[in-house]
C-alpha cells in the first residue's frame, strides 16, 4: 500500500468514504457506486456483521399501498404521533414515502419477506394504526436484510471493503470534511483515508448502557466524530428503551430483544412478580394483546419493580403458558429448539423481561439530502437524528437504514463528483500523531472503566431521570475523562484492546455528556425522556435541542421544530 | 460456581504462554461472559474480539475450546478446567484474536 513520506501512515484515497457497514452504510455504498463513484466501506469490525441491522429480529414498517389497505401517509401520521411532536417532518416523510420502494427492492433481491397468498404478511405492532410491518421468519429479519445487502455489495467492484478500521477523527480542510483518520486494529497502525465525501453510518449509542441490545460497536462513534468536525447533534436526550428485553434465565446465542416477534404473533401476558396483570394500572391495556407502547410499558415495569412487585431478577414475567406447543412452534419455528437448548420450555414457564437500551432517536442533524452543515459530511441510518423525534415508532429502524442510506449515497456521490479526494497529508497529520502518542503508566483498566460508564448511564441517564442523577452522571463522566487525559496507550501494537477501549471511552464520555446535558436542560417529560422531577409534557418544550462543540465546550441551543 | 480457564496468550514472534484464571459464574453463562469478566476485573490487556456479544450473529468470537472450534458466545461454562486457544488455522494477531476477515476485506488485501 502507498505510504506518504511525511509520516509513513498508510494512505487510502476514494471518492466516497462510508464509515460503518450496517444496513445504512451498506446501502449508502451501493448507491454511491451506482452513481459512478469509487467507494471505501470501512468498519471497525467485519463488513456487514458488526452493526445493529444484522441483529434485528423484529419487523420493518412500510406503508405498502398496492392492496389499498395502507399508504405512506398513514405510516407518516403514526411516525409523527409516536415522535411526540418533535419529528423533523421532511426526513420523517422521506422515510415513509421511500420505504415501499426500498422494501420491494429488497424483495426483488431475494430477502424473503414472509408471505401469505402471495402478499407480504404484515404484523400489527404497537403505535401503528393497522398491520404494517413486514418480516422474515423465523426471527430472521435483520440477518436476511444484512445478507441480501452483502450479496449486492460484493458484486460491485467499485466498492472496496475494509474491516478492522476504527475511525478516530474526521479530517478537515477549510472547514470541509475531506476524509478520516483511523486506527487499523489488526496492525495497530494509523491510516489516513482521503475522500471527496464522507458518510457517517455508525449507528447508535446503546452500548453505553449496562443493559443493552446493541452490538459492542455501537457507542456513538459517529456522533462524536461529527460533533468534533463541526456538525450539529439533535434530540440527544431521547434514548429508547425496549421494554421486554430478555432478563432471565440466562439465554445465550440469541439477542435479548427476541420476544417481540412472539408477542406480535401470540400476544403473551405481561405479569408482575405476584403474577398479576399490571399494565392497566398505568393507563394502557395488556390483556394478552400486544398494544402497549414502548414508553408506557417501560414505565410500568420499572415502577412495579420499584414498588417491590418485580420478578426475582428485577423485571416482569412474560408468559406464553396459555399457548399450546403447536401455537408456539408455529410462531417461533426453530427458535423453540434454541430455547430448549437454553432449558426454556414456554409451555411450562414464564420468562423474565426488563427494559433494555435499544435505539437512539437523537443523532447527527441533517437536511433531507442527509447533508450536515459541514461540507462533504453526510449521515445515514440510526446515526441521523430528527426523523423519530422523542420516540421511534416500532419497525422504522431498518426502513430508515435503507432509505437514508440511499439518499446519503446519492448526495455524497454528487458532492464527490465536484470535489476530488486530495491525498495531502496535512489534514491527517495531527490525528496520526495523536494516535501514535502514549502517555502515563499503562496500568489502568479501561474495560472496568467501560463498565463504570455503563452503570452511570443506566442508573442516572436511563429511562427515568432527575436533576440530581443527571448532575451526578455529568460529574462521573468528567472524572472518567480526566483519567483518560492522564493515560493513553500508544498506537503500534496489533489488536491492542486497551487502546481500542481508550478510544471508545473517549467517545462514550463525550457522547454520554451530550445525552446527560440535553436531558438535564429539558425540564419536562416527553416520549423516551422521562424526568421524575418534571412529569408531563410541557407545550413550551415542543422544541428540539441542538448541540455543538465550541472551543471544546458543549453548547445547547433550542430550535423550533421545523414545520 | 467457579470456572477455570486456561488461556493461551501471546503475539506473533513471542513464545506462547498459558494463563489460568478463576471466574465466578452462574449456570447458563458463556465462555465469552468469562473472557469479558477477566478483562474488566483482572487483565484488560487480554485480546479478544466480538461485536454482538450475545446474539451469535457477528461470528467474530470463534476460538478453540478444549480442542474444538466454537463460538465463545454460545460455549457454556462449566466447573472442570477449560482450555481456550486461538484458531490454529488462521494467522495470529494477539492472544485469542486471529485474522478472520476475508482476504478481500483486509487493509493490505484486494
Amino acid at each position: 500500500m502507498p505510504r506518504s513520506s511525511a509520516d509513513s501512515a498508510p494512505q487510502l484515497s476514494t471518492d466516497v468514504l462510508v464509515i460503518g457497514s450496517g444496513g445504512a452504510g451498506m446501502y449508502a455504498a451501493i448507491e454511491a457506486a451506482r452513481r459512478g463513484r469509487k467507494v471505501i466501506l470501512a468498519d471497525r469490525s467485519l463488513i456487514g456483521r458488526g452493526g445493529a441491522t444484522v441483529m434485528a429480529q423484529m419487523t420493518v414498517a412500510v406503508g405498502l399501498e398496492e392492496d389499498g389497505l395502507d399508504d405512506p401517509a398513514h405510516h407518516y401520521a403514526d411516525t409523527l404521533a409516536a415522535g411526540r411532536g418533535l419529528c423533523d417532518p421532511a426526513i420523517a416523510r422521506l422515510l415513509c414515502e421511500e420505504g415501499p420502494a426500498r422494501i420491494r427492492e429488497m424483495d426483488a433481491w431475494g430477502v424473503g419477506w414472509a408471505r401469505e397468498n402471495g402478499a407480504f404478511k404484515r404484523a400489527f405492532a404497537p403505535g401503528h394504526d393497522r398491520p404494517r410491518c413486514v418480516y422474515v421468519d423465523f426471527l430472521n429479519t435483520g440477518p436476511a436484510v444484512s445478507k441480501t445487502l452483502r450479496t449486492q455489495l460484493n458484486r460491485i467492484p467499485e466498492i472496496r471493503r475494509v474491516g478492522d478500521l476504527l475511525v478516530t477523527a474526521l479530517a478537515l480542510r477549510d472547514g470541509a470534511c475531506v476524509g478520516a483518520t483511523a486506527l487499523h486494529l489488526s496492525s495497530g497502525q494509523p491510516v489516513s483515508i482521503a475522500a471527496g465525501a464522507t458518510i457517517v453510518a455508525t449507528g447508535g449509542l446503546t452500548r453505553m448502557y449496562r443493559r443493552n441490545s446493541a452490538s459492542a460497536n455501537m457507542m456513538g462513534d459517529g456522533y462524536a466524530l461529527a460533533l468534533a468536525a463541526g456538525a450539529e447533534l439533535i434530540d440527544m436526550e431521547f434514548v429508547q428503551f425496549f421494554p421486554i428485553g430478555h432478563l432471565a434465565p440466562r439465554l445465550v446465542g440469541m439477542d435479548p430483544i427476541m420476544w417481540d416477534p412472539f408477542r406480535y404473533k401470540l400476544g403473551g401476558r405481561l405479569l408482575n412478580g405476584r403474577r398479576e396483570e399490571f399494565i392497566d394500572q398505568y393507563g394502557s391495556k395488556d390483556e394478552g394483546r400486544y398494544i402497549v407502547t414502548r414508553d408506557v410499558a417501560t414505565y410500568a415495569i420499572l415502577k412495579e419493580v420499584e414498588a417491590g412487585r418485580g420478578s426475582p431478577h428485577g423485571g416482569a414475567y412474560l408468559s406464553f403458558e396459555h399457548c399450546s406447543e403447536a401455537e408456539l412452534r408455529g410462531a417461533g419455528g426453530p427458535v423453540i429448539d434454541r430455547l430448549a437448548e437454553n432449558g426454556i420450555d414456554l409451555t411450562r414457564q414464564a420468562v423474565e423481561v426488563a427494559p433494555i437500551a435499544h435505539y437512539h432517536m437523537g443523532g447527527v442533524r441533517v437536511d433531507a439530502a442527509m447533508a450536515t452543515r459541514v461540507p462533504g459530511l453526510y449521515a445515514a441510518g440510526e446515526a441521523v437524528g430528527g426523523a423519530n423525534g422523542a420516540n421511534r415508532l416500532s419497525g422504522n429502524a431498518i426502513t430508515e437504514a435503507l432509505v437514508f442510506g440511499r439518499v446519503a449515497g446519492e448526495a455524497a456521490a454528487a458532492h464527490a463528483a465536484r470535489n476530488a479526494a486530495r491525498a495531502d497529508g496535512a489534514a491527517f497529520a495531527a490525528e496520526t500523531e495523536r494516535l501514535r502518542q502514549g502517555r502515563g503508566a499503562v496500568d489502568f483498566n479501561p474495560a472496568a472503566m467501560v463498565e463504570q460508564l455503563q452503570s452511570t448511564m443506566q442508573d442516572d441517564v436511563g429511562p427515568f431521570r432527575t436533576e440530581a442523577g443527571l448532575r451526578r452522571a455529568l460529574e462521573a463522566l468528567r472524572a472518567l475523562r480526566a483519567e483518560l487525559v492522564a493515560v493513553k496507550p500508544a498506537a503500534g501494537r496489533a489488536y491492542d484492546t486497551m487502546l481500542a477501549d481508550w478510544h471508545d471511552l473517549e467517545t462514550m464520555t463525550r457522547v454520554g455528556e451530550c445525552v446527560a446535558a440535553a436531558a438535564l436542560a429539558r425540564t419536562e417529560s416527553r416520549g423516551a425522556h422521562q424526568r421524575e422531577d418534571f412529569p408531563g409534557m410541557d407545550e413550551a418544550w415542543r422544541v428540539n435541542q441542538v448541540l455543538t462543540l465550541e472551543g471544546g465546550a458543549l453548547r445547547i441551543a433550542r430550535r423550533g421544530v421545523p414545520q | 460456581m467457579k470456572a477455570t480457564l486456561v488461556i493461551r496468550r501471546g503475539a506473533p514472534g513471542e513464545a506462547p504462554r498459558e494463563e489460568t484464571w478463576q471466574v465466578p459464574f452462574e449456570a447458563g453463562q458463556s465462555v465469552l461472559d468469562a473472557l469479558r469478566w477477566i478483562r474488566a476485573h483482572r487483565d484488560a490487556s487480554l485480546a479478544i474480539r466480538y461485536s454482538c456479544t450475545n446474539a451469535n450473529t457477528c461470528k467474530e468470537c470463534m476460538v478453540r475450546i478444549d480442542g474444538k472450534t466454537v463460538y465463545a458466545c454460545t460455549a457454556r461454562l462449566h466447573e472442570a478446567p477449560m482450555k481456550v486457544e486461538p484458531l490454529p488455522n488462521k494467522a495470529l494477531l494477539r492472544d485469542l484474536v486471529t485474522e478472520i476477515a476475508p482476504p478481500d476485506e483486509r487493509l493490505g488485501g484486494a
